[in-house]
């Protein structure tokens, strides 16, 4: 279902009268909700040893001698990881795949929730598996599964050559590459990282050492043409194809484009850059200086700065705002367009901005309750479980999807009108 | 302390640094040490080899200069004088064979353990000192085999002993399954988002040490700590790049490993009983990043017990009465001063304390640390008998009752090991947290 066809009509619906499953099984773990705020779910024990899952009070029929992992995907469909004696597969809506695992982890879902990818191990070989069809290959490592958002292809690094327990220097001879649907890249390397699809899911590109010294980005198996220090995660224009990433020169880090530096200012860290979506604009979380943290938007620092770290960057959709996470002194704080809010925390989640760019929500915590800001401003609902923010596809109205901490812990989901916010 | 120091450059065989110098020539080791003297020598170096005047306070204080009877090229300025005092004055112009010396000087003579610090009337550390060789030697592709292969380890799988993701998930579910035999509801959280905790490890505990885990998930049970255990690479806290000279894959272990923690959100980290892991997520790591804390509070385990302890949040079923005493670690003792935090929790759960001497901060190391004993079997039997100190020290404390030592390090572990073996002491070695789940109430326990 698409956000717009959610339940956007205002006030309140008790989904899931959470806190009673605490009576009626053994075990239950923490519980996750769905995009669409309207189902709770959690991992429970039935009996000893014996694991179901509890969506919204109802448990699914097949039981597992272990659950873990329950997420939903952006369609608001629930899968697991789950295993019985020893095999391991994913279940998504109670509906296990039929093919089975020595082992399985690290499932990701396509944009729109239609796929489900996961890394798979079967007597010591791996391969990536996507709706339960392994790739044709398979190697004796693989890690850093990635998934094109189409879904209609998986990545990972895999180990493309052997090598014996303490042979160094085959390993720097480049024993790894990356696999895309089971094929690897021509070229092997020391060591890949951050395997990331471009928006289309035609390209792929990772961070690589080439030696024990020379680091540089690889798109589609072909490094870039300069070497650095070191890299960061590359990250693909939205439209045109090129790929950016932080690099580091000497010891200085710096954002390079296709190999060429394109901001000319140097910072002691650059890390975390997003474009807008039209490209635009980039920003990144930056270190002018030593214990010095905050946004560079196209490059340009903010004045605002904390000490501790600045993380979870957020950009509108309109390119025109950027918001973040900071933390001085152990007290953590929302930043927006160079701006702190008011009020200091003991946690922040990432900020999210309003389809028209002109809100911002964040969900905070403090002293074991949490609750939502909106521009700033808290909500006066606390709750004892919280999950992030949503806003109406038209920005007129905001979601809040939380365990109520006062009464009788039921699991509910909101819908306010912003005006009556802010 | 003697001028001039005889000039062997004897070396014992190791297939990394051997395999290395094969392929060097004299041109390329000048080249890298012009270039690192430049880039990477500021004011530090400059006034640490500028300002020391030679006057030998600082060798009694090493442990490999005490155990080789006093043997001048062990002195602590005297591993500097042999390693890049040459490399300095000859602006680089050193010889394969002087650069493979230097680089077992650096490596296996040299703990980086700071004791020397505290007796250099100007504060030199000698351990940076070593660290810059040791630079170096990375430069030049120069590194024992076996802490290359566990600093190959950690670029490869982000952890220090090759466990693959999906070994280290599986490890904790059987885990979490050993213990549900004992205490039917405990749990290890994976993943939980917003814990109290991430609670963070060395890769040996998964491979070689897996009830260590255990333990862990015991004490966090019965103390009712909401923590949680990442399912990702960035549970190994542990750093074996600071050591290789590294630092560009230092940086990488401890963003990915600080950054876990901040995707799920927790609001601290605590670490298991490591003391290397200690110093590259506290001081060195942390602050190569550009934080110049740890970007989250970051607590070594015998802070956390103590806190536990000074809390109330364990009670206990019994005291250990086996006599024992205390290896203070030099990464969390002289490193973060957790000493009196050690001796507090040992006060709470034992019976019976024996302190060796020298102790807290002026404990003698264990001679495993700053990645000797990573560098592998060529230079064991070098790095006991460069420790014989320690043996005394132990000995002594046997002699007073001690049959227990506590060692709240891995490496120390290791290291107290083989000398335990070695000459023959015939002590156990525990860590904190053995004594603790052995002690401690454990909440509700299957019979
Ligand atoms: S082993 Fe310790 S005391 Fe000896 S030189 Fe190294 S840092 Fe100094
Ligand atoms: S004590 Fe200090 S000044 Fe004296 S020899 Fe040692 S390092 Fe040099």
């Amino acid at each position: 279902m698409e956000h717009r066809q959610w339940d956007w009509d205002i006030g309140k619906k008790k989904i899931a009268d959470f806190h009673q499953w605490r009576d009626l099984y053994k075990q239950v773990q923490e519980p996750v909700v769905s995009p669409d705020g309207e189902t709770l779910a959690a991992v429970v024990e039935v009996e000893d040893m014996v694991f179901s899952v509890c969506e919204n009070g109802k448990l699914w029929e097949n039981t597992f001698d272990r659950i873990w992992y329950p997420r939903f995907g952006p369609n608001s469909r629930l899968a697991a990881l789950v295993s019985t004696e020893a095999a391991w597969t994913v279940a998504t809506a109670d509906c296990p795949w039929e093919a089975v695992f020595d082992f399985v982890w690290d499932p990701r879902f396509s944009a729109c929730g239609g796929h489900i990818s996961a890394a798979a191990q079967n007597e010591g070989q791996y391969n990536a598996v996507t709706d339960g069809v392994a790739w044709n290959a398979s190697y004796p490592s693989l890690s850093g599964l990635a998934m094109a958002n189409d879904g209609t292809k998986t990545a990972a690094v895999v180990q493309t050559v052997p090598f014996n327990s303490g042979d160094i220097f085959q390993f720097q001879e480049g024993c790894y590459s990356a696999a895309v649907n089971g094929k690897p890249w021509e070229h092997n390397f020391l060591n890949l990282w951050e395997l990331n699809f471009s928006p289309d899911g035609r390209s792929l590109a990772a961070e690589a050492r080439t030696t024990l010294y020379d680091y540089t980005i690889v798109v589609d198996g072909m490094p870039w043409p300069a070497s650095f220090e070191s890299v960061w995660k590359p990250v693909f224009h939205p439209a045109d194809g090129s790929v950016t990433a932080p690099v580091r020169k000497s010891g200085k880090w710096f954002l390079a484009k296709n190999g060429a530096i394109i901001w000319e200012k140097p910072f002691l860290q650059l890390w975390h850059h997003q474009y807008s979506r039209d490209g635009r604009c980039i920003a990144a979380i930056v270190a002018p200086a030593f214990g010095k943290w905050t946004v560079a938007v196209d490059s340009r620092p903010w004045s605002l700065h904390f000490s501790d770290l600045v993380t979870d960057l957020a950009i509108s959709p309109d390119g025109n705002r950027v918001a973040c996470v900071g933390c001085t002194d152990g007290r953590w704080a929302v930043a927006v367009d160079n701006r702190c809010w008011n009020d200091r925390f003991d946690m922040v989640w990432q900020p999210v901005f309003s389809p028209d760019s002109r809100h911002v929500a964040a969900k905070v915590e403090k002293q074991g309750r949490f609750f939502i800001l909106v521009n700033g401003r808290p909500l006066k609902q606390t709750f004892s479980e919280l999950w992030d923010p949503v806003f109406s596809p038209d920005s007129t109205r905001l979601m809040v999807r939380g365990i109520e901490d006062q009464n009788s812990g039921h699991y509910c989901r909101y819908v306010f009108q912003l005006s009556d916010l802010v | 302390m003697t001028k001039s120091l005889p000039t062997d450059l004897a070396v014992i065989p190791d297939k990394g640094v051997d395999g290395a110098a094969a392929r060097l020539t004299p041109e390329r080791v000048a080249r890298v040490i012009q270039i690192l003297l430049a880039e990477e020598g500021g004011a530090r170096l400059k006034v640490y080899t500028e300002t020391c005047v030679h006057c030998g306070l600082c060798s009694e204080a090493c442990h490999f200069y005490l155990s080789n009877d006093k043997d001048p090229r062990f002195a602590p300025a005297a591993k500097v004088k042999q390693t890049l005092d040459p490399m300095i004055r000859k602006n680089g112009r050193v010889s394969v064979d002087f650069m493979k010396k230097a680089c077992e000087i650096a490596f296996t003579e040299c703990n980086l353990c700071r004791r020397c610090v505290m007796y250099c009337p100007f504060g030199i550390d000698i351990s940076y000192l070593m660290l810059f060789v040791r630079r170096i030697c990375h430069r030049l592709g120069m590194v024992p085999q076996y802490i290359q292969d566990t600093a190959h380890s950690h670029s490869a799988t982000l952890n220090q002993m090759w466990v693959k993701e999906d070994e280290w998930i599986d490890t904790l579910q059987w885990q979490e399954d050993e213990a549900r035999d004992e205490i039917p509801d405990l749990r290890i959280p994976l993943e939980k988002q917003g814990a109290d905790v991430m609670y963070s490890v060395i890769g040996p505990e998964p491979k070689f040490r897996a009830q260590l885990i255990y333990q862990a998930a015991v004490i966090m049970h019965a103390a009712g700590v909401d923590w949680t255990m990442p399912a990702t690479p960035g549970w190994d806290n542990s750093d074996m790049c600071m050591y290789t000279g590294d630092s560009e894959m230092m940086a990488r272990l401890k963003k990915v490993h600080f950054e876990t923690a901040m995707r799920l959100k927790t609001k601290r980290i605590v670490m298991g009983e490591c003391g290397h892991a200690f110093r590259s997520v506290y001081d060195v790591g942390n602050r190569h990043l550009g934080w110049k804390m740890p970007p989250l509070p970051m607590v070594h385990a015998i802070e956390f017990y103590y806190e536990l302890f000074r809390d109330g949040k364990l009670s206990l079923a019994k005291k250990y009465d086996v006599p024992l005493t205390l290896h203070d670690p030099c990464n969390v003792v002289r490193g973060r001063g957790l000493h009196e935090m050690a001796r507090f929790v040992i006060h709470k759960t034992c019976t019976t304390f024996i302190e060796m001497h020298p102790n807290r901060e002026h404990n003698y190391c264990c001679g495993a640390g700053g990645g000797v004993i990573n560098c592998g079997p060529p230079y064991a039997k070098k790095r006991v008998e460069g420790n014989r100190v320690k043996a005394d020290q132990l000995a002594a404390a046997k002699a007073k009752g001690a049959r227990v030592i506590i060692a709240p390090c891995h490496n120390c572990h290791g290291g107290l090991e083989d000398i335990v073996k070695y000459y023959e002491l015939d002590m156990e070695i525990k860590f904190l947290g053995d004594i603790i789940y052995e002690c401690i109430e454990k909440g509700e326990v299957d019979s």
